[in-house]
């Protein structure tokens, strides 16, 4: 009596959901769904809802499409430029550069490795407020800061940095680049890893120049980490808002600063012009979306033969 | 080894070695800057910027005598703030991401894949645009202005799924299996035999988090609205005015925010890199 009693008490403990193998994947996986549901899709579709409305408290109403009539005005344009070009400038110096860092780093004849690497790495370590801070200090406006003593030592013109457009891109992209080289050098030099020996080997066998030994042999190897880091570079400076705010806070000289997420910004919170900031935020999917797209084309992430 | 080289080797290894040396020089310089500029009168640096002058200069500690000595402003509140929302992040995206990457990689049930894919989306669309909708909840919420609002949209975080999930599928599935027999819960199974084999992705996951929420900008920036409860970066970005009074604290608090983060990486540098590298792990 008491045995069956005892085993249908085990039963029940083995069946109850604590036990189950067939509930514990999805009582494990909730937290992601309740997250996915509430802080992703539903701010995802109300962005999309909001872009069509004029958002004031207690009187929002939907307008059709002209917040995105809107958009497409001369200080948006001016923002699409300093952003794009900013992605290009980061995409080719956050790609190219790191790769050659590393392909340095790896050579069988370096020495310290481990401590040239960690050296360029602990700028990823700083935030951009604190980075930008002292960059505008090296960077400053008078001919005694550092950057102005060093052109005069050559005998170039000193600069205002943070007022012109080209200087102020250079500062925007300088940190940028600055902060991220280490985590891409780090990216390359584990795909390097992969390189088989017997592959340089048998190209020194047959004559191999450097050149063709980087086009056949290292370049393949190190291929997928070269897409995947311009995709994000090129999201990243999409997305781009924090160097340009510790420039300029929100406000630069002929917008020169302005990047689309400091639009949104500007638009959306400190104008508190809901619907508008929103259908920013939607053309700006729009252009990551076509641009990664392209990209990935052009890159040969689609093609069959890497899959 | 080394006697073997030849002339032009050991020219090639002079060349690598003077190369790396420069460019380590101009990775770390801004950071040797930013300490000489923490030991050199606030005032000038604000007028005439970081000068070579003062990497020579005597050094004065006034600015971290005024951080140290009570006048602080709201300096370290910045800081308590700072490590509460990263501590508290830490624990809980740690916990709730590795749940579910453990989840995704060693289960079988249906969704499994949907799951993933979702992962991935939420991965490659831009935070800022989901940005107003969900500062529009947080006011409805009323949690504007508090430690829970900035944490919030950071508790699940998708590249720390991802990460666990690859990290998971290199475990061994026959433990899980043993656990079973030796009656654990399914929770059990997780908590006491799958997570300490799971340690190094925890120790890689808990500095990506630390980090990105110690150095966060934009979202706290949008969320918090009293000088209190600022975290260090939006508190010091308030210090960079042409007009401000405070530039002691932006010097000597901009040193102090970093130094903890380089101290520890010194010593944990192995993780570090398996963090900030972490969105390149093979899927």
């Amino acid at each position: 009596m008491e045995r069956t009693a005892e085993r249908t008490v085990e039963k029940k403990k083995r069946s109850s959901i604590l036990y189950s193998k067939t509930a514990a994947p999805y009582i494990f996986v909730s937290p992601f769904i309740l997250s996915f549901l509430v802080l992703s899709l539903y701010p995802f579709i109300s962005a999309i809802n909001m872009s069509f409305q004029r958002v004031v408290p207690g009187q929002t109403e939907y307008i059709g499409f002209s917040n995105f009539e809107r958009v497409f005005n001369p200080v948006f344009f001016t923002a699409l430029q300093n952003t794009t070009i900013y992605v290009i400038w980061t995409v080719v110096i956050l790609t190219l550069i790191p790769m050659l860092f590393a392909i340095f780093l790896n050579h069988r004849l370096i020495m310290f490795t481990n401590v040239f690497r960690a050296a360029i790495f602990i700028p990823a370590l700083t935030s951009v407020i604190v980075a930008g801070t002292i960059f505008r200090m090296i960077f400053g406006e008078s001919d005694m800061a550092f950057a102005n003593q060093v052109l005069s030592l050559f005998g170039l013109e000193t600069q205002e940095w943070r007022y012109g457009a080209a200087t102020a891109m250079f500062l925007m992209v300088g940190l940028a680049s600055w902060r991220w080289m280490g985590v891409n050098v780090l990216y390359y030099l584990a795909a390097l890893q992969n390189v088989s020996k017997d592959l340089y080997e048998a190209a020194d066998i047959d004559g191999a120049n450097a050149w063709q030994k980087f086009r056949n042999v290292t370049f393949p190897a190190i291929k997928p980490i070269f897409i995947f880091l311009s995709t994000i570079t090129t999201i990243n400076g999409f997305r781009m808002f924090e160097e340009s705010f510790v420039f300029f806070e929100t406000t630069s000289p002929g917008n020169i600063g302005l990047t689309i997420v400091g639009y949104i910004y500007q638009e959306g919170i400190q104008r508190n012009d809901m619907g508008f900031g929103a259908a920013i935020g939607i053309v700006l999917l729009g252009i990551i979306f076509v641009v990664s797209i392209i990209q990935l084309y052009v890159t040969g992430a689609f093609k069959k033969e890497d899959s | 080894m080394d006697k073997k080289l030849t002339p032009k080797e050991k020219g090639i290894r002079l060349l690598l070695v003077l190369t790396f040396s420069f460019i380590s020089l101009v990775a770390l310089f801004p950071v040797i800057s930013l300490v000489v500029a923490s030991f050199s009168p606030s005032t000038d640096l604000m007028r005439f910027g970081l000068t070579a002058e003062l990497f020579f200069s005597g050094f004065t500690a006034e600015n971290f005598e005024v951080i140290f000595g009570g006048e602080a402003g709201a300096y370290w509140r910045w800081y308590v703030n700072s490590l509460i929302v990263s501590g508290v992040l830490i624990v809980l995206s740690l916990f709730f991401s590795s749940m579910v990457g453990y989840a995704l990689a060693l289960y079988e049930f249906k969704g499994k894949r949907f799951i993933f894919i979702l992962v991935l989306l939420i991965l490659m669309i831009p935070f800022e645009i989901m940005m107003l909708p969900l500062y529009t909840m947080m006011v409805n919420l009323r949690l504007v202005d508090t430690y829970f609002g900035v944490m919030l949209p950071l508790i699940v975080a998708p590249i720390a799924v991802f990460f666990f999930r690859q990290y998971c599928l290199g475990l061994p599935k026959e433990l899980m299996e043993s656990g079973r027999v030796d009656g654990c819960t399914e929770f059990g199974i997780f908590a006491r035999i799958m997570a300490p084999l799971m340690l190094p992705s925890f120790a890689a996951m808990a500095i990506l988090q630390g980090l990105s929420s110690w150095n966060n900008f934009l979202w706290p920036l949008i969320v918090l609205r009293s000088n209190d409860m600022f975290t260090l970066p939006v508190g010091l970005a308030t210090l960079l005015t042409p007009y401000g009074n405070n530039y002691e604290i932006l010097f000597s608090g901009s040193v102090m925010a970093i130094i903890p983060i380089i101290v520890l990486f010194l010593f944990f540098q192995r993780f570090f890199i398996a963090g900030l590298t972490s969105g390149g792990v093979k899927g």
